[in-house]
């Protein structure tokens, strides 16, 4: 294991020999087989690994707290093959299917559309999925997103992201549904345009982790539920008697004035949605409805 | 022990649907879900949703569109189903504020895809799938349903009396991610299985990670049969190094396919002269495979895909997201030059055999979307309605498991459903039996519900315990080794020689898996675990599907054999089943049902 992990702590190599002790006594030839599978596994990394010119290391956060030995946060260091459009997705996974099966993380699509791989690489939080080995600088390091609790390694608790993002009321609410059930609701071409990009949220959490005002302010909404916010406060669909609703609801105690406009969000956001510029809108929105000020 | 009058398993657009329905009939639904809603498959669908909106079309022209796309082995009251009840549900979604595309009149937008004779796609930009995923968990969010979120359900808790057709499901076993615990799920009126895809069987797939095909897999080992799984589909737009989807929305608005030559070869070499690029996927798929495989493709790999003669305007509009994706995925801006493509693994149109209620014959369970088996996509499915199938089978599922009454199905389910005709297939290995023990059901003698749950329960933990205990293989070898022995031998093109090697790799895998372990020992979000459960599944659903592929020797839609170059319809207008039989593959047959509401659909050689 040596060459591809470079252990920080001791804890892995003493754990393995534990396992060896127990197996030894009982279960002779699944040892057999598991070692020889296991033999088997490294020797295809290796393989992998010599055949390409290039190999990047990578940085990871370990953590878990249960496990004796894991529960110390350290970094790992794994060395991975390089190929061509490879992603920092694309490199866990390696690391995890050849060195580490308990390398933990959540990812789903690899496509940027499930929004459960934001993570914090090289300082900055980022899909695993939509990034690029090549755009980084090496080694990448790999951290779970700053200001929420870990849970494991990578995994960090979305709890509070989710309770954010549906203390909004976060559905359709309207009175003026057509009458005939097969007839639509029409909506222009210009507010479904206005409203396009509040649409694209994938609910990765990336804007919230890297917002100060979020990370000092634990019940303030956060870019990511303001945003869902501004998607229906600004559907025409939806009328304007839900319009004055929902500037109520932004505009509670921890809402939109809390935002600084420092833009950390809308530098962050996978999915380019302008959130500060959302977040000020509905800002300017409230004045002009002359509601409360906090 | 959690208990609701409906369990739906998975969170996608059918579990979604089915959750609301139930709801709506005055049920108490919980939803169960590997991953959290929003994270579901159903986001990445791309391209559309096929209603019958506009004038000039009609339920019956899309019903009859998708007979003849199936190759006529769909089953004519699930596709009518599916026909007349699209229009209703999409308006709905509109309804509960989906942002779909807009026509300058301010009505939805529709526009062509493959195998329709109307413009009937209904879509949100080139983000449908997401769109319609998120809208339908803020309908969840509204109504306050349960959900449990990154709880994997690993066994259905169903009694073991010997026929099928006598097995009760009472509720589910999930382990909770986070905790490590095992718990039950008693589900008093039924549940609905609706757990995606399995595309993760093959190795270069347009599917999501987590689409391990665990529903049909657990259904399958609890005496459900599964049908028609022979059946894969093959996308021929693909980016070539993730298996990405380029929609189909880009050949719908125009683009066009080139070989290495620069030629329009869907035209120039006669794959399909009158639709061209807008020929169904199973044909477009071949045209692409047959120019790399005759020296005409670029690389050796792949074809070009090309729309920049749309413009920029109209890109922008109706296929932004293709630009984000070929830029992310593929490093290539499709504004300025073609995109490579080739055909990957997309859909599997087989699944868990339900009626049109989306029953199984087990009572109590159920299952909904792509996991299931209706059968509405027979043999190939079209572009666009797979959305549909996921909101008007996973409504009727949750309304009929919520205790509405649907009338009398008219698609048999179950054993007794088999035609005559037994398959005397003679399989090259022994698929060879998997610790079956305490597999497949609960004890019989346990009468109460409760007591099968616990019972489940139980079995389950001693599992878990084992995996976590012993030293062994790891799951990640097998898994790799069984998707490149799939794609290699089970893909676009299939000859007698590939599949029974398959056979043999999936054999082998199974011996492997038996020594299976988990190295991380630990209780907390452990995907070492996980991955080793849906590993097993992926080895279940591979052997149905090269079984069903070796079995069946004709070229029907997606299937295409080397040694049968025609449609066998004498022979063959029956579906594909496999049983769990102890442990060993049961294959049979039922017939087609080409009798719909008021005609007969008569099988016509599909030309494009
Ligand atoms: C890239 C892509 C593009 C597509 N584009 C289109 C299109 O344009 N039009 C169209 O009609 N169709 C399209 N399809 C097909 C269609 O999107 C899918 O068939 C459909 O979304 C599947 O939905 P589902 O609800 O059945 O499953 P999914 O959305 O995959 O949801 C499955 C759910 O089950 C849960 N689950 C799975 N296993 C377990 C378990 N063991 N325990 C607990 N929960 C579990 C998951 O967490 C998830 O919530 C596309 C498919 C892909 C892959
Ligand atoms: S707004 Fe952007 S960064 Fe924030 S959760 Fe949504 S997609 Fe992620
Ligand atoms: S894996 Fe889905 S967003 Fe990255």
């Amino acid at each position: 294991m040596s060459t591809q992990i470079e252990q920080e702590s001791e804890a892995e190599t003493e754990a393995e020999a534990d396992v060896e002790t127990e197996a030894e006594s009982t279960h002779q030839q699944r040892r057999l087989t598991a070692k020889h599978d296991r033999a088997d596994m490294r020797q295809r990394a290796e393989a992998e690994l010599s055949e390409t010119d290039e190999t990047v290391k990578l940085k990871v956060f370990r953590y878990d707290p249960e496990v004796e030995g894991k529960s110390d946060p350290r970094f790992d260091t794994f060395r991975v093959p390089f190929t061509k459009g490879m992603t920092v997705l694309d490199a866990l996974i390696f690391a995890r299917d050849h060195f580490d099966s308990s390398l933990t993380f959540r990812h789903s699509c690899r496509q940027a559309i499930c929004g459960s791989d934001a993570l914090f690489i090289n300082g900055r939080q980022r899909l695993g999925c939509k990034t690029q080995m090549s755009d980084l600088d090496w080694p990448v390091r790999i951290e779970p997103l700053p200001h929420a609790e870990v849970v494991k390694d990578l995994v960090v608790d979305m709890e509070h992201f989710y309770d954010q993002m549906e203390s909004v009321e976060p559905y359709f609410q309207t009175n003026d549904l057509p009458s005939g059930e097969l007839e639509e609701q029409r909506q222009d071409r210009a507010n479904r345009e206005k409203i396009k990009m509040s649409t694209r949220c994938i609910w990765c959490g990336a804007c919230m982790s890297s917002c100060n005002i979020a990370a000092g302010d634990n019940e303030y909404l956060g870019p990511a539920a303001i945003n869902k916010a501004y998607r229906f406060a600004m559907d025409e669909r939806e009328g304007e008697d839900m319009q004055e609703h929902r500037l109520n609801i932004i505009e509670q105690e921890h809402g939109v004035w809390r935002c600084q406009t420092q833009f950390s969000c809308t530098e962050v956001c996978p999915k380019d949605i302008p959130l500060t510029e959302h977040i000020q809108e509905l800002k300017r929105e409230a004045v002009k409805s002359n509601l409360k000020f906090w | 022990m959690h208990e609701h009058d409906v369990i739906v398993v998975g969170a996608g657009g059918a579990g979604l649907r089915a959750a609301i329905a139930a709801h709506e009939e005055g049920a108490d639904v919980a939803m169960v879900t590997k991953l959290h809603p929003v994270r579901s498959h159903t986001g990445a669908a791309e391209g559309g949703i096929n209603a019958a909106l506009r004038d000039g079309d009609d339920w019956e022209l899309h019903a009859y569109d998708t007979m003849k796309g199936s190759d006529y082995l769909g089953d004519a009251p699930a596709i009518e189903k599916l026909a007349q009840d699209a229009p209703e549900e999409v308006v709905q979604l509109e309804h509960w504020g989906m942002p779909f595309s807009r026509e300058d009149d301010g009505r939805v937008s529709q526009r062509p895809f493959g195998g329709l004779s109307f413009p009937r796609t209904t879509y949100a930009g080139a983000e449908t799938g997401h769109h319609l995923l998120h809208t339908m968990y803020e309908q969840v969010v509204k109504r306050g349903i349960t959900v449990y979120d990154e709880f994997y359900v690993s066994r259905l808790a169903v009694t073991d009396h010997d026929d099928p057709e006598d097995r009760e499901c009472h509720g589910v076993v999930a382990y909770d991610i986070k905790s490590g615990d095992i718990v039950g799920f008693r589900a008093t009126n039924g549940v609905i299985l609706a757990t995606g895809g399995d595309g993760q069987v093959f190795d270069h797939t347009t599917n999501a990670v987590a689409n391990t095909g665990d529903g049909p897999a657990m259904a399958y080992r609890a005496g459900v049969p599964v049908e028609d799984m022979e059946f894969v589909q093959f996308h021929p737009t693909t980016l070539p190094s993730t298996g990405v989807l380029i929609s189909e929305g880009v050949r719908g608005e125009g683009g066009i396919l080139y070989n290495g030559n620069g030629e329009r070869f869907m035209f120039e070499y006669g794959y399909a002269n009158n639709a061209g690029e807008l020929a169904s996927r199973d044909v477009v798929a071949r045209a692409e495979l047959t120019e790399v495989n005759q020296g005409r493709g670029i690389e050796d790999e792949y074809v070009h895909l090309d729309m920049r003669h749309l413009g920029e305007e109209r890109i922008y509009d109706r296929l932004e997201n293709i630009i984000h994706l070929a830029e992310d995925f593929e490093g290539v801006d499709p504004v300025e030059e073609p995109m490579p493509v080739k055909p990957g693994q997309h859909y599997h149109m087989g699944g868990v055999e339900t009626n049109e209620h989306g029953q199984t014959c087990i009572d109590g369970l159920y299952a909904a979307g792509e996991c299931a088996c209706a059968s509405v996509h027979g043999s190939n499915r079209l572009g666009g309605n797979a959305l549909p199938e996921l909101i008007v089978f996973g409504a009727r599922a949750g309304r009929h498991a919520a205790g509405t009454d649907l009338g009398t199905a008219e698609v048999p389910t179950g054993p007794s459903a088999r035609s005559e005709d037994e398959t005397d297939l003679d399989t090259p290995v022994d698929p060879g039996a998997l610790e079956t023990d305490g597999d497949v059901a609960a004890d019989g003698a346990l009468v109460e519900p409760a007591e099968v749950v616990d019972h489940a329960v139980e079995m389950e933990r001693a599992r878990v315990e084992d995996m976590l205990e012993r030293d062994g293989t790891n799951h990640a070898e097998i898994r790799e080794d069984l998707q490149k022995a799939m794609t290699r031998n089970v893909n676009v093109f299939r000859n007698e020689e590939g599949l029974k090697t398959a056979l043999e790799t999936i054999r082998e895998c199974r011996e492997r898996y038996k020594d299976v372990a988990v190295a991380d020992p630990s209780r907390t979000f452990n995907t070492d675990l996980i991955h080793t459960i849906e590993t097993r599944n992926l080895i279940d659903i591979a052997e149905t599907i090269t079984l069903g592929a070796l079995a069946r020797d004709e070229f029907r839609g997606a299937h295409w054999r080397q040694e049968h170059q025609e449609r066998k319809d004498d022979e063959w207008l029956k579906h594909t089943m496999i049983a769990w039989d102890g442990g060993t593959p049961d294959l049979y047959y039922k017939p087609v049902i080409l009798e719909g509401e008021n005609k007969e659909y008569e099988p016509k050689v599909r030309s494009y």
